[in-house]
């Protein structure tokens, strides 16, 4: 783990959101699993406030809810009680094909494993989200290059993922997740498969989509990390989840 | 997703797996080329069969006899219209000249012609040879019995002229040591058994043959006398060819144009029952049957319910068609269950390849619904990926069928010229069938890729990205 350099954090931390509007809401939401007999809680009853353009990152051990907590905003999920509210939305109350448009429009999603579809190239890997939107062929070419271009990979567009270095490969990712102009991005440990220099330019880019550029509203980011020094330097607030449950939470 | 986006992706997903599904949808095409095969061969069997008839001209035709006439054992008579009820027929007139034009103004009626038939001695020279002599029509041209025969068919409907068949020519001409094809061009006689009025009372001097019968000459009778023709020999035609139409034209040793016949006043077996009966007054000549051509085989039924209705029994041969249809049906559709057993074999294919996709794709299907793919994309994703096979395996299929059936008649000739029988074509591949066998195989795969499909939409995203 890299040691915390507070200069350099402080540095590149943000002014914190801009808006007040509630990005997402959680009241009481649990998400259960039945193993045989045991009753897995892996997320049991958490509350919690996002507010838009904030940068919170979800701490914890392996195995502790945060990455269900992330399927449950994403939508990937559903609740087993409590209900989540995204942009004014339950997704509770959401049919199946009003939450794929949830997915598709609403939030960006970002793996640890980048899952970059392996024979499609860069361009045609960024294009999915907005073939699935049904937007038009002509408005995809700029809307890729584009969101390319935000990632500094616009060079890179004809190649396939394998191809690509580690970071390259979570750098198209992103800008897949940013395609369709999300108002959320969730990241779920982007680094983790990564190098801690690459880790660094990565969440350095994550950083700046959160923050609003050209009069744009900023992107509202909910990261996943088990990396408390990224955590404490790039995010807003940490919110630590021991057990499913909310353990602490630490404003920056 | 767009219908355009999902075939890119579909086409995209099959190239991946390359070998996998060019074999899968080899299976298809396999099965495809079975069942086009199987089906062109009946529907070409039938296409033969079909034209065989309907040059023989047994099933465009619809033989018309006094009312009674068809009453012998094993023949239920006919009379009456055909849906049972009793109605009684109105008494119908003997079969004359007016009755024939009368049958010659029924709807889809192309001609009425009476059939002559009668023993005769046909002499060459000195010796004499007994032979059936039947009258033709010219329209019997068409037959196909006609089809390679020597020499030519009656140049005029009244050529004094005379076709022999083979067997006969032969007989014939072997009573001067010559070759049946001699025969051509030269003048035979016949000798047959003539109609000649009897004289009225007092009056011994007979009318010379051919003089019009008043109808009271007719009422007095007639007497049967010998008389001659000459005739040209203008064809033979061969031993196996043999027609026999519905009472029209049956095998015979001989035949000689119906105007001809006609004008002979040949004695024919209903002159006995004629010259007795009460009506016998009348004016024409009558006829012991007539045959009624059709312009086309289902006009037949209606032809016929309007004959009966004139009081006439018929006959056509026309429930014999249909029991062919019904049989060439059942002939079909067992081609195309033997046929599409092996796309049914072939549609398995397909289930286990989108199946095998499908545990390989886990993953990319929950990145796919991660990115906003709904259910629906999913399943009309593999939907569109097994029809694609289904499209180019039906394709494929279709072109081998082709290529099979090539094959087969192309040994089917060599085969039946070395047996000296006249090459076939027993292989047909309608339009309909080559649409009809794509878009069943198209029909096939997607019902095969519907188990596949659905199982990949309720794949539950969480677990499927956790997939390696």
């Amino acid at each position: 783990m890299k040691p915390i350099d507070t200069a350099q954090g402080n540095a590149t931390v943000s002014a914190g959101p801009q808006t007040l509007g509630v990005a997402i809401r959680a009241d009481g939401l649990a998400r259960h699993y039945q193993m045989g007999s045991a009753t897995i809680r892996a997320v049991d009853g958490i509350s919690l406030e996002i507010r838009e353009g904030e940068f919170l990152a979800l701490l914890g051990a392996s195995g502790s809810g945060k990455s269900t907590l992330l399927s449950l905003f994403a939508g990937l999920d559903h609740a087993t009680s409590g209900t989540v509210f995204v942009l004014g939305r339950e997704l509770g109350a959401m049919n199946s094909s009003e939450l794929s448009r949830h997915r598709n429009q609403t939030i960006g999603m970002v793996f640890q494993s980048f899952n970059l579809l392996p024979r499609m190239t860069v361009l045609e890997n960024v294009e999915l989200p907005l073939r699935l939107g049904e937007v038009p062929r002509t408005e995809r070419g700029a809307r890729v290059q584009e969101a390319l271009a935000r990632v500094g990979l616009a060079a890179r567009a004809a190649h396939r993922p394998g191809e690509l270095s580690g970071g390259e490969q979570q750098r198209v990712a992103i800008a897949r997740a940013l395609v369709n102009r999300p108002r959320i991005l969730l990241a779920d440990e982007p680094t983790g498969n990564l190098d801690s220099h690459t880790g660094e330019e990565i969440l350095d880019l994550v950083s700046e989509i959160n923050r609003p550029a050209n009069g744009a509203a900023a992107t509202t980011v909910v990261m996943v990390t088990h990396e408390r020094p990224l955590a404490e330097r790039y995010a807003h607030r940490l919110v630590t989840i021991a057990d499913g449950r909310v353990a602490r939470e630490e404003k920056q | 997703m767009k219908a355009a986006d999902l075939t890119e992706l579909a086409a995209r997903n099959l190239r991946e797996a390359l070998l996998r599904n060019t074999l899968t949808t080899l299976g298809i095409a396999i099965g495809v080329a079975s069942l086009v095969a199987m089906l062109s061969l009946g529907v070409g069997l039938q296409d033969l069969v079909g034209r065989r008839l309907e040059r023989s001209g047994l099933f465009d035709s619809v033989l018309v006899r006094p009312p009674g006439a068809f009453a012998g054992p094993g023949q239920p008579p006919r009379q009456g219209p055909r849906n049972g009820s009793d109605e009684p027929a109105a008494p119908a007139k003997p079969l004359d000249e007016s009755v024939r034009q009368q049958l010659a103004k029924i709807p889809d009626v192309v001609e009425v012609y009476p059939d002559f038939r009668f023993a005769a001695d046909a002499r060459l020279g000195s010796a004499g040879h007994l032979a059936q002599v039947a009258s033709l029509p010219l329209s019997a041209a068409s037959n196909d019995a006609f089809e390679g025969m020597q020499g030519h068919f009656f140049s005029a409907p009244d050529a004094r002229e005379i076709i022999l068949q083979l067997d006969f020519a032969r007989e014939l001409a072997e009573t001067q040591q010559l070759q049946p094809a001699d025969l051509l061009g030269k003048e035979i006689v016949l000798r047959y058994a003539g109609r000649q009025p009897l004289p009225p009372p007092g009056d011994t001097s007979a009318p010379p043959a051919g003089e019009e019968l008043s109808p009271d000459e007719a009422a007095l009778g007639f007497s049967i006398v010998s008389s001659e023709t000459p005739l040209r020999v203008v064809g033979i035609i061969s031993d196996e060819a043999n027609f026999s139409g519905a009472g029209g034209f049956g095998r015979a040793g001989a035949y000689i144009p119906l105007a001809i016949a006609q004008g002979l006043r040949v004695v024919q077996g209903n002159d006995m029952t004629e010259i007795i009966r009460d009506s016998a007054a009348t004016a024409s000549e009558r006829y012991a049957n007539l045959t009624v051509r059709v312009s086309r085989p289902t006009a037949v039924p209606q032809v016929e319910a309007a004959i009966q209705q004139m009081g006439y029994s018929v006959f056509s041969l026309l429930d014999v068609t249909r029991n062919l249809s019904r049989v060439f049906a059942i002939l079909d559709m067992l081609l195309g269950i033997f046929g599409s057993l092996a796309l049914a074999v072939a549609s398995l294919g397909i289930v286990n390849t989108l199946a095998m996709s499908i545990l390989e794709r886990r993953r990319e299907i929950g990145v796919l619904k991660a990115l906003g793919a709904s259910d629906r994309d999913i399943r009309q994703l593999f939907f569109a990926e097994a029809g694609v096979m289904g499209l180019f395996g039906g394709v494929a299929g279709v072109g081998v069928g082709w290529a099979i059936g090539r094959i087969i008649q192309f040994v089917t000739t060599i085969y039946l010229r070395r047996q000296d029988i006249p090459a076939e074509n027993i292989w047909t591949v309608p339009w309909w069938l080559i649409a009809g066998a794509i878009g069943f195989s198209i029909l096939v795969s997607l019902v095969a890729g519907m188990y596949p499909a659905s199982r990949a939409a309720r794949l539950d995203p969480v677990d499927a990205l956790r997939a390696e």
